[in-house]
């Protein structure tokens, strides 16, 4: 039988079935299948950290506003083994949140040209990290000498 | 017919509509010489072993943006990717993600294109202008603010990189944000009012999370996660200046 | 198009993100292993007279604040989006379960700040 040729069918082949419309390839697991996106998904993780450390935070507040009593009872949770064990994981957390912050930071920035040069990226970074040298030394300073 | 001499194993996603319900792999011998490109083993393919074999491809030299596509598992101009850095094979090869194939390595882009036109992506002047006045100066610094942003050859292969595209494919995207701040940018352009509605929707800056893989593939090095990232301020200035000035701020 | 609300929550996600950048270590250093530990800082550094009057000066009271909060509301917006992101639930009740959250702990915070007095 001769049948002229419609759209997606060629006419010397046997006849097929309708033609399926555009294949739409499912994203489950897609942060998986790339290392960049592993690291992506690191990155976001560290949210958990900064949160519960909030927490910890506001517990203590709680606690202080509470009495003495009740603050000795936060500072003893504090020095509890499993304490010092989560807040070293948090800590690790924390160093690799601001590492991908002052990395992704140079996107966020638009173009800025000093002594007509383009500021790079890298220089942005580190100047992320300059800063942070800068805080963590007043902040330890703080905590060592501040007097009421 | 068998060729002497070393060979290389190319598999390659085969997706053909009417004839089946999803993709399938299909794996071909390809002669190798250390020379070829991606592009070229599928040429071979094409011409010596399986006619049916659909791609896109057009100037095998990086410009034209058409042979975009997935060499093991990341997106790449095929005529830019070089067998010999993927030895020993097999090299897989799969249409450009985040797009609906339409056929083996073909994927539906006319979604992309009416992005594009969406954004305005022309010179609109500040002020009328008549040919008397003659043309636009600008210096090498008012150039470079927009330059390298003018180098996307829509090659999409920053959309095949970019997960919230993938997840939520209304999102305008980095290739076509990064092309609405490459008009933004130009110090003879008066039309940024008319595009910032696009960068202040949700499926304007604000579905990007900073994944910065754009950036990562883009063969031209235009950053596009840094024309998205750097509007987000952009578009937070015009969310909360709207109310003082008529012109949410800016001068 | 309709405009988006996100630069609010954004906002606070980049000021608690950079505040948790620049002092997140150091303060997770001293107040949870330091400190506990008595070394290189004494256990006294957070001895509660001593806390009481740093939570009692208006700027330690205002540092409390701010760390809690930007904090709290850096890790909400971020959370939310990871939800998005892991293909999980990422609609009203989401929303409401990752930025109500930050709420609470901000109100909680406040109080417990109010209630420390000056």
């Amino acid at each position: 039988m001769i049948r002229n040729a419609e759209p997606g069918r060629p006419a010397s082949t046997p006849s097929l079935r309708p033609p399926a419309p555009p294949y739409v390839r499912p994203m489950q697991g897609w942060w998986q299948r790339n290392p960049f996106f592993v690291r992506y998904m690191v990155r976001e993780a560290t949210a958990v950290a900064v949160a519960m450390y909030a927490l910890v935070l506001t517990l203590g507040v709680v606690c202080l506003a509470a009495g003495e009593a009740a603050w000795n009872g936060w500072f003893d949770a504090m020095r509890t083994p499993w304490s010092i064990g989560l807040h070293a994981v948090l800590l690790v957390a924390m160093v690799v949140h601001a590492k991908s912050w002052f990395d992704i930071m140079p996107k966020t920035m638009p173009m800025i040209v000093v002594g007509g040069r383009r500021l790079s990226a890298e220089a942005i970074t580190r100047g992320g990290w300059a800063a942070t040298g800068l805080a963590c030394a007043l902040l330890f300073a703080l905590a060592w000498w501040w007097r009421p | 017919m068998s060729e002497p001499g070393p060979t290389i194993q190319i598999e390659v996603l085969r997706y053909r509509p009417e004839q089946e319900d999803k993709p399938v792999w299909q794996r071909y011998t390809v002669p190798f010489t250390d020379d070829m490109s991606v592009l070229q083993g599928l040429q071979h393919i094409k011409d010596e072993l399986d006619g049916t074999l659909s791609f896109r491809w057009s100037c095998r030299m990086a410009i034209c943006g058409s042979c975009g596509m997935m060499v093991n598992g990341k997106p790449e101009l095929s005529c830019k990717t070089f067998l010999r850095d993927l030895l020993p094979g097999p090299v897989r090869i799969e249409a450009l993600a985040h797009f609906p194939i339409e056929r083996d390595l073909v994927v539906s882009v006319g979604e992309f294109v009416k992005k594009l036109e969406a954004i305005k992506p022309y010179l609109i002047p500040k002020l009328p202008r008549t040919l008397a006045e003659g043309e636009y100066l600008q210096t090498p610094a008012q150039l470079e603010q927009f330059e390298q942003y003018s180098s996307c050859i829509n090659c999409m292969l920053c959309y095949a990189a970019c997960p919230q595209f993938g997840l939520d494919p209304g999102f305008a995207g980095p290739g076509v944000l990064a092309l609405l701040h490459r008009y933004n940018a130009d110090s003879r352009d008066g039309g940024r009012d008319e595009r910032m509605p696009i960068l202040n929707a949700e499926e304007g800056v604000w579905s990007c999370t900073a994944v910065g893989y754009c950036s990562e593939v883009c063969p031209k090095h235009v950053d596009p996660a840094n024309a998205v990232n750097q509007n987000k301020v952009n578009s937070a200035k015009d969310y909360f200046l709207r109310f003082l000035t008529p012109k949410g701020g800016r001068p | 198009m309709k405009r988006s609300n996100a630069p609010i929550f954004w906002l606070l996600f980049g000021a608690g993100g950079m505040l948790s950048a620049l002092l997140g270590p150091m303060l997770v250093f001293i107040t949870g292993i330091a400190v506990p530990l008595g070394w290189p800082l004494p256990g006294a550094t957070m001895g509660y007279s001593r806390m009481l009057a740093f939570a009692q000066h208006p700027v330690g009271k205002a540092f409390l604040l701010a760390v809690i909060v930007l904090f709290a509301w850096h890790a909400a917006h971020r959370m939310f989006h990871s939800l998005h992101d892991l293909g999980l639930h990422n609609g009203t009740a989401a929303k409401l379960a990752c930025y109500g959250s930050a709420t609470a702990m901000s109100l909680v915070a406040a109080a417990g700040l109010i209630r420390i007095g000056f």
